[in-house]
């Protein structure tokens, strides 16, 4: 701009003056103005997904305000698989074993049970009651476990009730459905045949795939079963009232609930929030709208400036990585694997890198939560003790380099998934062994889906993998590498194996049966299986006023049922 | 009137002076950069930019650290922490000690971010104890601070803590737990100051020693250096901002350079062609700007995805050149559809020019304004691209670092160690206010049109 | 101009076909697909998995039930909200990403001509230099910094006041908006008002401005009728990208604020690799920036009657 036209603009006070409350006046109509938009959009929001500013714990309702980490796909336990159904499911439905606040297995719709050796029997109680007012009966047991294996229903979790005779050959297309070894003597008692002896039968029935399902309201909903808040029936402590899909969900107390003195206190759970940001959840802590989220480690100090009470739970996952045991790769050499075994120290990954104070360093593929005989499984049977020693690895290593007849190992390749904490492994991983054997990892980093998929092809030297808990037994870990389990990604095949896991799933002395577990561990650290990288565990806080909350191993991650709100502390 | 002379007619000598130009004559490109130095702002933005160039490739001369290198005994540090540590014997594991003197909680040894070990007795009405660590004194909320462990019986009386120690004071507690396992208000609490150690192998393996010195349990030793600090990996900072420039202005400005080029081509191929193969080439174009661009990014990453040990740097490129070029394209044909109808351009063909000379000589040159302030323009964007596609996580893979990444990673720990989230944040806020800023001072230098304007 | 609309029209329906195409041969180009899960299946299951979808048919077969789907405007099912058709995930979710857009575009529309105008008004004096440095401040940092940035912010402002004077996350009142909507404004905001600065300089130095000075016409209707008006016109027409590139642009503020638009919805569904959600967003979005562009370019012509609508 010319000097001259400046001058001449900006000498002239007055203008500028007038001009510029001109200027505030426009400012103000477009405040006032924005403002009206502001308040028509904010009613047509209404409609379109409100999360209305609630309190975390709203006494006078006796409500509480939770976050779901993810939309629940659908609420039809058939076919549920992901973390959000499970916590859903679990507070809206029951099975035939329940249980209690400190996770000990307690009766459910079934009164009382009997476990034999060839099969088992429940005897339902009179009072379970479906939301609708309808007893719940054994037929809608045999209903619902014969669409599970039904190919057509492509349950994915449809293995879990393998241990019933013949439920293997129906789900893979062999049989009809009515050879499943399941039978209602009338309304009130459930006969259940074996394939095998399933001494652990009890532990696997409180799971959701266990869940009943009425038949006729079923045939009703013409195919949208689980899809609304109105298109299921329910039979646990709350019932789904409201449904806006990717928004809110509100549970409210379910008044037909047959154990209503020691489950589901509160009137209302609202999940008012569908969101993974832990930061955005720990915000909404803070803020006051939820009544828990769990923290992260750089989220600590502040969880301990704001002076809260910390708490920790087991989240029951183990991670570990997982070697490629098929022909030709350079993993299936024994001294090849022991030699990255020695190199490594899980407890610096967890104490100095993860940096997670409810992380447990990784010894063995059995968790520090799970039962043995009488104690837990880990103080009954030790894990091997590790130690690192990079001299003797890298004396395996020259004897793999021997055996396999190369000068240099190519690169390998780490197959990780995409998650904050797997990236932090796998980099650190990377560096460790090109420091200590030097060995060139090359990662490949790949979202879920595709990760599962490459391991599945076995597009992998190693990946980082991990294993959560379907059932509360050792054997949800125990046969993960049997020859002929599907999860078995690495195809690690032994028959020594294979021997022990047959004996750990049919082997009705429990002294016995954890014997075989013993060994199962021994043989996965001796035969360099997969490394263990840690037992993942979670920081939380609550809210002090609600009481007995629990983050759960096995079920759902999160706990309401035995919820309740307190301010006597207060 | 004068004499005429016959001097007068004498035809002038070749050479000799016939007129005076007061001014020299000025290229377009001299008067641009003249009208570009006189820009204060503009000309800053390309000190900044050959500075950031400078750090990129001649940085990593003046800091040879590796990039990778990870520092385990310093991580998330930021700059300026000290580094002064003693050397003690290499870590033994400990089970407790049946001897120790003293009752209540208290230390077996003195506290190192080695570890600390911790040893107590049964507290009143226990069954089984918590072992918590807070960086403040208890106090009437009985917040406890971090639970480190829960021992579920009375007969383990001891704790050693490794997790994660730092030079500085902690406050140990010791819970008493409830028949249930539940956390009752019964405790005991120990203030424990923390000293950095480090032992001899460790010192010998970060590169502080040499091998076979003579350094005994007790001495003092300077860890290693970082200026910026380090990261969630105990990385040099410095030395990876460096690396990450290097992904961060290859895509900045690699992208954009090449979809220019390949813009200008299509752009001017089907200008000066002109009919129906500029006319089926435009409407082309067209169909790629509609693309959503952020959404296609996204999904030409899943598609191509990024195979083991990629950086994924190769694949943003492409998607980027493939979706962005349109524009460059349109605006290169409009301008050359703008000069073909120059009269310069016909008395040009009248005295005889060919058309290779027209397009070299007068139509690419007199585009070449417009298409540097494109480019320019692009860098900042790319950049924001990357650093955008970083922070959903569809980004350039680990290890590679890029600012983007860098900053996502940060972010994560924006409370406790903000120097991770600042410094490559400030990095790409430079990059994009300098490249804009120059942007802004080529477009006002080249174009005649905008010179008026600020 | 009906010529020119319908004309308009036809090629926007070819580009969407277009978009439609790449989506699809890119999303089937993916390694992996949908149904893989943390538990493996059996083969039975998986194929009956495929069958559910069609994923069992030969790709060009699958082409064409997509397009023809597409056609009768049905995106199909999603693969991980298996209830749900991708036409209500739409139908609930974009609205919010709408109305999030739309009020980010008005406050920096409003905000870039205020502070536009207002920086040119005092230029070269305080008011001027304290917006420039916002406004550099405003085009620099990356989105995701200043949200997480103002998220903290408004933590530590709730935290501070002992009250939630405005939410920090959510999506339902006024108060949720806010925020959000002004974080995702913001970029545009700083370049609008940059625009509107040298564009009302520019004015401000012109024949006209001056002539009206000099025959005393009163400085508030110069201001007003003489400069804001002119200088408003080149603001107007980067309106158009600018709603197009907020609109999408939601995917940070949406992820940050835990907001349930469709941008959080469409990162999400790429993670879990759902095809149909991937394929109906992409090819939803990309049909409303097309029919979007030729609205304003309409909007445009029968405004100003400079432009002509038949080139």
């Amino acid at each position: 701009m010319s000097d001259t036209s400046s001058v001449v603009v900006d000498a002239d006070e007055g203008f500028t003056r007038s001009a510029g409350k001109q200027l505030a006046l426009y400012a103000l109509y477009a405040i006032a103005a924005v403002a009206a938009v502001m308040f028509v959009l904010s009613l047509a929001a209404g409609g379109a997904g409100s999360s209305a500013t609630g309190n975390a714990i709203d006494v006078e309702n006796n409500s509480i305000t939770i976050a779901l980490r993810e939309e629940p796909p659908q609420m039809d336990a058939a076919r549920a698989t992901d973390a959000s159904s499970n916590v859903v499911l679990s507070h809206v439905m029951e099975g035939l074993i329940s249980y209690d606040l400190d996770a000990q297995p307690i009766p459910g719709v079934a009164e009382r049970w009997e476990i034999r050796e060839d099969g088992a029997t429940f005897w339902l109680r009179e009072n379970a009651l479906w939301s609708d007012g309808v007893p719940v009966t054994a037929h809608d047991f045999v209903f619902s476990w014969r669409r599970v294996l039904n190919p057509e229903t492509a349950s994915q979790y449809a293995f879990i009730l393998y241990p019933i005779k013949n439920a293997e050959a129906i789900n893979t297309g062999q049989l009809p459905v009515e050879t499943l070894g399941v039978r209602a003597a009338g309304d009130r008692v459930l006969e259940v045949e074996f394939e095998r002896p399933t001494p652990y039968f009890d532990k696997l029935v409180s799971y959701l795939t266990y869940f009943p399902t009425r038949e006729d309201f079923f045939k009703s909903t013409n195919g949208r079963y689980g899809a609304d808040a109105d298109m299921m029936l329910y039979n646990g402590p709350y019932v789904l009232t409201e449904w806006v899909h990717g928004s809110t969900m509100r549970w409210e107390k379910n008044p037909l609930y047959w154990n209503k003195e020691n489950k589901g206190f509160l009137d209302e759970i609202r999940t008012a929030y569908i969101t993974q940001d832990i930061n955005a959840k720990l915000n909404l802590f803070k803020d006051g709208q939820i009544v828990d989220t769990h923290l992260l480690s750089p989220m600590l100090p502040t969880a301990m400036e704001q002076r809260w009470q910390i708490d920790r739970s087991m989240d029951g996952s183990v991670f570990y990585l997982e070697f490629n045991h098929r022909d030709n790769r350079i993993t299936r050499n024994w001294n090849f694997r022991r030699a990255m075994q020695l190199a490594q120290d899980s407890t610096e990954l967890v104490y100095k890198v993860l940096k997670e104070p409810s992380y447990i360093p990784g010894t063995t593929l059995f968790p520090a939560w799970l039962n043995g005989v009488s104690e837990s499984f880990q103080k009954e049977y030790p894990p091997v003790e590790h130690k690192m020693n990079v001299q003797k690895a890298r004396e395996h290593l020259a004897l793999a380099k021997q055996e396999l007849g190369i000068d240099e190992f190519p690169p390998l390749m780490m197959l990780t998934g995409d998650t904050p904490i797997s990236l932090l492994a796998a980099e650190y991983y990377q560096q460790l062994f090109r420091e200590n054997l030097g060995l060139e990892l090359r990662l490949d980093v790949q979202i879920f889906k595709q990760r599962l998929e490459k391991m599945r092809q076995g597009e992998f030297d190693i990946v980082l993998s991990g294993w959560g808990p379907d059932y509360n037994d050792v054997l949800t870990y125990g046969d993960l590498f049997s020859s002929w389990n599907l999860q078995n990604r690495g195809r690690y095949n032994s028959p020594e194996m294979d021997s022990w896991i047959r004996i750990a799933q049919s082997e009705l002395e429990p002294k016995k049966r954890m014997d075989a577990f013993g060994e199962i561990q021994r043989l996965l650290y001796e035969d360099v299986v997969i490394i263990p990288m840690y037992e993942r565990g979670i920081s939380f806080v609550v809210d002090p006023r609600l009481k007995d909350f629990r983050r759960r191993s096995v079920g759902p991650e999160v706990d309401y049922n035995f919820a309740y709100i307190d301010t006597s502390g207060q | 009137m004068s004499e005429i002379s016959a001097a007068d007619f004498q035809p002038l000598t070749a050479g000799q002076e016939t007129q005076v130009i007061s001014r020299p004559s000025l290229s377009y490109w001299q008067d641009a950069w003249i009208r570009l130095k006189a820009n204060r702002r503009a000309l800053a933005s390309l000190y900044i930019v050959i500075g950031l160039l400078a750090f990129t490739l001649l940085g990593p001369v003046l800091w040879p650290v590796d990039p990778a290198r990870q520092d385990i005994d310093q991580i998330s540090l930021p700059p300026g922490t000290d580094r002064n540590a003693t050397i003690v014997a290499p870590y033994q594991p400990w089970f407790g000690d049946a001897n120790l003197p003293g009752t209540g909680l208290r230390l077996a040894e003195p506290g190192t971010t080695q570890a600390v070990r911790l040893q107590w007795e049964v507290l009143p009405g226990a069954n089984g104890h918590r072992v918590y660590r807070n960086l403040f004194p208890v106090g009437p909320e009985y917040a406890y601070g971090i639970p480190l462990a829960e021992i579920l019986n009375n007969d383990t009386l001891y704790f050693e803590d490794r997790l994660d120690l730092q030079p500085g004071t902690y406050f140990y507690s010791v819970v008493a737990l409830g028949p249930r396992g539940e956390i009752t208000t019964e405790y005991e609490s120990l203030e424990v100051d923390i000293q950095r150690v480090t032992t001899v192998a460790e010192a010998i393996e970060r590169g502080l020693l040499e091998e076979g010195t003579n350094l005994q349990v007790g001495d003092q030793i300077e860890l290693a250096w970082h200026p910026l600090g380090t990261d969630y990996l105990g990385r040099d900072m410095l030395a990876r901002l460096m690396a990450g420039a290097r992904v961060s202005l290859f895509i900045g400005i690699g992208a954009p350079l090449l979809f220019v080029l390949f813009g200008v081509t299509y752009g001017s191929v089907a200008g000066f062609v002109g009919g129906r193969v500029d006319q089926v080439m435009m409407r082309f174009a067209d169909f790629v700007v509609a693309l959503p661009f952020l959404l296609f990014m996204i999904v030409f990453k899943i598609a191509f995805g990024i195979g083991p040990g990629e950086s994924g740097v190769f694949p943003m490129l492409v998607a980027m050149v493939v979706l962005l070029w349109p524009a460059t394209a349109r605006l290169v044909r409009g301008q050359i559809l703008q000069i073909r109808e120059q009269g310069y351009i016909d008395a040009s063909r009248l005295l005889g020019a060919k058309t290779p000379y027209l397009v070299f000589r007068h139509m690419i040159p007199n585009t070449l304004g417009v298409v540097l302030v494109t480019l320019t323009f692009a860098i900042p964007s790319a950049i924001f691209t990357e650093a955008f596609l970083s922070f959903i996580g569809m980004g350039v893979a680990p290890p590679t670092p890029s600012w983007g990444s860098m900053s996502n990673e940060g972010i994560k720990t924006m409370l406790t160690t903000p120097h991770e989230l600042i410094f490559p944040a400030l990095f790409i806020s430079l990059t994009v206010l300098a490249f804009n800023l120059l942007g802004d001072g080529l477009r006002d230098a080249l174009d005649a049109r905008m010179r008026n304007r600020e | 101009m009906w010529k020119y609309f319908i004309k308009r029209l036809l090629q926007g329906v070819l580009t969407v076909w277009f978009i439609a195409t790449a989506t699809f041969f890119a999303m089937h180009n993916v390694p992996g697909d949908p149904l893989s899960n943390d538990r493996a299946m059996t083969e039975i299951t998986r194929a009956n998995l495929e069958a559910k979808y069609g994923l069992d048919q030969p790709l060009f077969t699958q082409y064409t039930i997509f397009l023809g789907n597409l056609l009768q405007g049905d995106f199909g099912i999603s693969f991980t909200q298996e209830n749900r058709e991708v036409n209500d995930i739409i139908r609930e979710h974009f609205p919010v990403s709408a109305i999030l857009g739309i009020l980010a575009v008005i406050f920096a529309a409003t905000g870039g001509v205020l502070l536009g105008a207002l920086t040119a008004l005092y230029r070269n004096r305080l008011p001027d230099y304290v917006i420039m440095f916002l406004v550099i401040l405003g085009i620099s940092v990356p989105s995701f910094v200043v949200a997480a940035l103002s998220q903290l912010g408004l933590v530590t402002l709730n935290t501070a006041l002992g009250r939630t004077i405005l939410p920090v996350a959510g999506w339902g009142t006024i108060l949720h908006m806010l925020v959000p909507a002004l974080v995702l404004g913001l970029s545009t905001m700083a370049y609008l008002t940059r625009l509107m600065r040298s564009s009302m300089l520019e004015v401000t130095s012109s024949d006209y401005v001056r002539t009206a000075k000099s025959k005393g016409v009163p400085a508030t209707r110069i201001f007003t009728h003489h400069q804001l008006r002119n200088a408003v016109l080149p603001v107007v027409t980067v309106l158009g990208p600018a709603i197009a590139a907020i609109t999408t642009g939601g995917f940070v503020v949406e992820l940050v604020f835990a907001i349930p638009g469709l941008g959080r919805y469409f990162v999400e569904a790429v993670q879990q690799l759902d095809y149909t959600v991937i394929m109906g967003t992409t090819v939803f979005y990309g049909a409303f920036l097309v029919f979007m562009v030729i609205l304003v370019d309409v909007v445009y012509g029968l405004i100003d009657p400079r432009v002509r609508l038949e080139q």
